[in-house]
């Protein structure tokens, strides 16, 4: 026979050259979907894979960060392992996914801190909670740091309100900068420079898909978990938790900016008072959310999960758990004597997430939105709408 | 007494259909899968969609599809080679199986990408034929059904003409039932079987499905009187990219692009019209085709223009910068390729080139003609992609009636054997295909079935 045998099993990519091996299996795969195509109705990384017909690596980021890895279309594959194709997409694509956290990253001699991404958070997150107790213990007199404070202007006893500001303004802006500069080169990667990304049509479709998780849910019969029963699945409501909570929080510190500086009225607020209203129920968010993605993690079923992305997974929920409980405990204690202490703990939280934002996990929001800006476009091109 | 009142042999959409209908009877049900849970389900894991007869648009179907039509378009795949009364029966039934489908836990879709053609007739299963499946099973054992895996049965026991026990090989475990439902599919994967009608030619097909559809079941049936039904050498067939796996290739390595060059055989000679129809009115004949040439092979060339027009599939075509170089990379005689292609090219005729519509390309004073959609083969690089005959599944199966109750080779009734699906397609498939209609055969037969199984075991 002539030179066109091929062992049966052995299927190859659209393209030869990868960055790397994930990425690799990522083209070997998407070729195999491609011509399948059953699985486009799930979510949206199969009608955007239909609408190419060879993969580079920057089609396979925005494919990868497309996906949330919610398993349906593992369990709807008849090409899954053990079928020899060993079609796994959930978990091809969390690998890609991760690995263009650190090649997206500014600065780029950053990009290690995505290898032990646990490790890297926890040591920063441990830092700055040890460096607001000793300075608020070096700075200030015992009798402020232990004694009971009161009344308007309690907090900023132990730090002034401008230092306080314009240290976590800084630590923010830098954190905007860095995600912003990696996100141009996420958009410069997959095709979609600054300029295509302003339509405010495929900007409020994104922004509605992200707000509800349009595609974390398998096409409407949730995520595929060990019990084999995705109707159970809770993720979609923990993410929401999670996401909400968290925005509650950031609309508190925004609340009590504004109250500061434009109603010149100084913190600790009444419970009743909105500052106080959206932190504690976004604290609450924060405290259910994350635990509840931890149980769902812990049930997924292991062959779709990828195991080097699990450390920096449990150190972005961890930290946002550790926002919320010590933001929470705050409030019932700060007319005591442990307000001091507790306040420290928590400024180290919120500046330990701040300046590590850029490189951890958080960032799979904002790449996220930025592959849907870009789904929404594509779609218009070829249908006219999303549909 | 029993301790089960239906006995379903086989796992795919049929059978499920069989279990899940037979239980809502209030019939308790045993299905025994020959594979494992992983293997489940047959050659349903590899399909897509099911064609219903409806008689206006729906969410997910663009417009009516009224029974006559349906049964039109089977009697023109089929070239009337159906019983009509069954046809019609499972016609009219098809229309409930939209919303019954549905109420097991199946979710539907509008057609796929690349299959926009079956948009107003087929409706599609989210996420598949597997995901299908996954629906059925969690809905069966939700109601109760009990279901062994890697329970293949290699013997049956009837007398005249009524079901008593099936036997579990691998435990020789030995199984009574009120009744049975026989949906464990065709003989295709049974390559021996095969032989005996196609001889050695049957070494060169691929099978698309599963390696387990042996036909231990209905040969037993056939063994034990019940009437056969269907020409043996019936079946549907594709050509398959010839890379493809023995078993289980499935939908991915199907190849659209017949129609945008032209296909020889090992001699590098064509055989037969390549722009007869369109391609889903003729996609199911190059099965039949290629298996008639030698070797069963065969190549589909085109050029660069062409290579964007259909649907990508599994492996990347064989390309070469020249047809003589192609016809090496392929194992053809060079200058034979060269011959044909220089006599399609100079054959062609000029016309406007449109492949959704029948349109006025094509050849003139050559045999076989191309009569539409030629267009010459001129601009490298060029392509070719090698076709083998991939079997779906046979038709030869055993004759039953409107309640899917087997007929005896008497043309007695059987009094507690039902069949649904493969097994018993050549009741209404004589020759020829029509995209999804397996499905149809599946879900409508198996649905009856159970549900007439049920009552036979209340009786």
């Amino acid at each position: 026979m002539p030179a066109i045998e091929l062992a049966p099993a052995q299927t190859s990519g659209t393209t030869a050259a990868h960055a790397s091996a994930a990425l690799a299996e990522a083209d070997r795969l998407m070729t195999v979907c491609n011509s399948c195509r059953y699985c486009e109705g799930l979510c949206a990384v199969f009608p955007a894979m239909e609408m190419r017909r060879s993969f580079a690596d920057g089609d396979l980021n925005y494919l990868a960060n497309l996906c949330h890895s919610c398993g349906a279309c593992y369990s709807d594959c008849q090409f899954s392992p053990p079928h020899a194709f060993a079609v796994n997409v959930p978990r091809v694509l969390a690998e890609v996914r991760n690995e263009s956290y650190a090649q997206y990253v500014w600065p780029r001699a950053l990009a290690p801190l995505f290898a032990r991404n646990g490790m890297a958070i926890a040591i920063a997150a441990a830092v700055s909670v040890a460096a607001f107790l000793f300075g608020f213990m070096a700075l200030n007199d015992r009798a402020v740091m232990f004694g009971v404070q009161a009344g308007e202007g309690a907090f900023y006893r132990l730090m002034p309100h401008n230092v306080m500001a314009l240290l976590f303004g800084a630590a923010f802006l830098y954190a905007i900068l860095a995600i912003g500069l990696g996100l141009r080169a996420f958009r410069q990667d997959i095709g979609a420079p600054s300029g295509m990304m302003r339509d405010p049509g495929d900007n409020w479709q994104a922004a509605q898909d992200t707000a509800s998780l349009r595609y974390l849910d398998g096409g409407g019969a949730g995520c595929m978990n060990e019990d084999r029963q995705p109707e159970k699945d809770r993720r979609k409501l923990y993410h929401h938790l999670t996401f909400y909570g968290f925005l509650l929080c950031f609309s508190s510190t925004s609340t009590a900016t504004l109250y500061h500086y434009v109603l010149a009225r100084e913190a600790p607020y009444p419970w009743w008072d909105l500052p106080v209203v959206l932190g504690t129920l976004g604290g609450i968010g924060l405290l259910i959310g994350p635990l509840g993605l931890m149980r769902q993690k812990a049930v997924r079923d292991p062959v779709m999960r990828e195991p080097s992305g699990r450390s920096m997974e449990a150190a972005f929920t961890l930290m946002l758990f550790g926002l919320g409980l010590t933001g929470l405990v705050l409030l019932p204690l700060r007319a005591t004597p442990a307000m001091g202490t507790l306040l420290a703990i928590h400024l180290g939280f919120v500046f330990g997430f701040f300046i590590t934002m850029p490189y951890g996990k958080f960032v799979h929001g904002i790449y996220r939105y930025a592959a849907l800006v870009r789904y929404a476009q594509e779609r218009k091109a070829l249908h006219g709408t999303v549909p | 007494m029993s301790a089960v009142d239906v006995l379903v042999i086989g796992g795919g959409n049929a059978a499920l259909c069989a279990a899940i209908a037979a239980s809502r009877e209030g019939a308790r049900v045993l299905v025994l899968e020959a594979s494992n849970a992983f293997w489940r389900g047959g050659n349903t894991r590899h399909t897509r969609n099911m064609r219903c007869a409806h008689d206006q648009a729906t969410e997910i179907l663009t417009g009516p599809y009224f029974e006559d039509e349906f049964f039109e378009d089977l009697l023109r795949v089929t070239n009337g080679q159906t019983d009509e009364t069954l046809a019609r029966h499972m016609i009219h039934e098809s229309k409930e199986m939209l919303t019954w489908i549905a109420e097991q836990g199946v979710r539907w879709q509008p057609s796929l990408g690349g299959t926009l053609s079956l948009g107003r007739t087929n409706a599609f299963f989210l996420g598949g034929g597997r995901a299908m499946l996954n629906a059925l099973y969690a809905t069966a054992e939700r109601l109760g059904v009990e279901i062994r895996y890697e329970a293949e049965v290699t013997d049956i026991e009837i007398d005249d003409g009524m079901f008593l026990s099936a036997t579990i090989g691998s435990t020789a475990e030995r199984i009574e039932a009120r009744s049975l439902v026989a949906a464990a599919g065709g003989f295709e994967s049974n390559i021996e079987w095969l032989k005996r009608y196609w001889g050695d030619a049957a070494d060169n097909f691929i099978i698309r499905g599963t390696s387990n559809n042996k036909g231990t079941i209905l040969k037993l049936l056939l063994d034990n009187g019940v009437q056969e039904v269907g020409d043996p050498t019936q079946c549907h067939a594709v050509a398959i990219d010839a890379r493809a796996p023995k078993y289980d290739g499935g939908i991915i390595t199907r190849l659209d692009c017949v129609v945008f060059g032209i296909v020889v055989n090992k001699n590098a000679q064509r055989f037969y019209d390549e722009g007869e129809d369109i391609w889903p009115k003729r996609y199911a004949i190059w099965g039949r085709l290629v298996a008639a040439q030698p070797d069963q092979i065969a190549y589909i060339v085109f050029d660069a223009s062409s290579l964007t027009l259909f649907m990508p599939s599994l492996y990347p075509p064989i390309q070469a910068p020249t047809i003589g170089e192609l016809a090496q990379k392929l194992g053809l005689d060079p200058a034979a390729l060269q011959g044909t292609v220089s006599a399609f090219n100079e054959a062609v005729r000029p016309g406007t080139f449109d492949y959704k519509i029948l349109d006025d390309c094509r050849t003139d004073g050559l045999t076989p003609p191309k009569s539409h959609w030629a267009r010459r083969i001129e601009t490298g690089p060029f392509y070719a992609y090698p076709v083998r005959p991939g079997i779906t599944f046979t038709y030869l199966g055993t004759r039953v009636n409107k309640d899917a109750r087997m007929v005896m080779a008497d043309a007695r009734p059987a009094a507690n054997m039902f069949a649904a699906g493969e097994i018993m397609a050549g009741n209404v498939l004589g020759e020829g295909y029509a995209a999804g209609i397996g499905m149809t055969i599946g879900a409508v037969f198996g649905r009856i079935a159970g549900r007439e199984a049920a009552r036979n075991a209340r009786n």
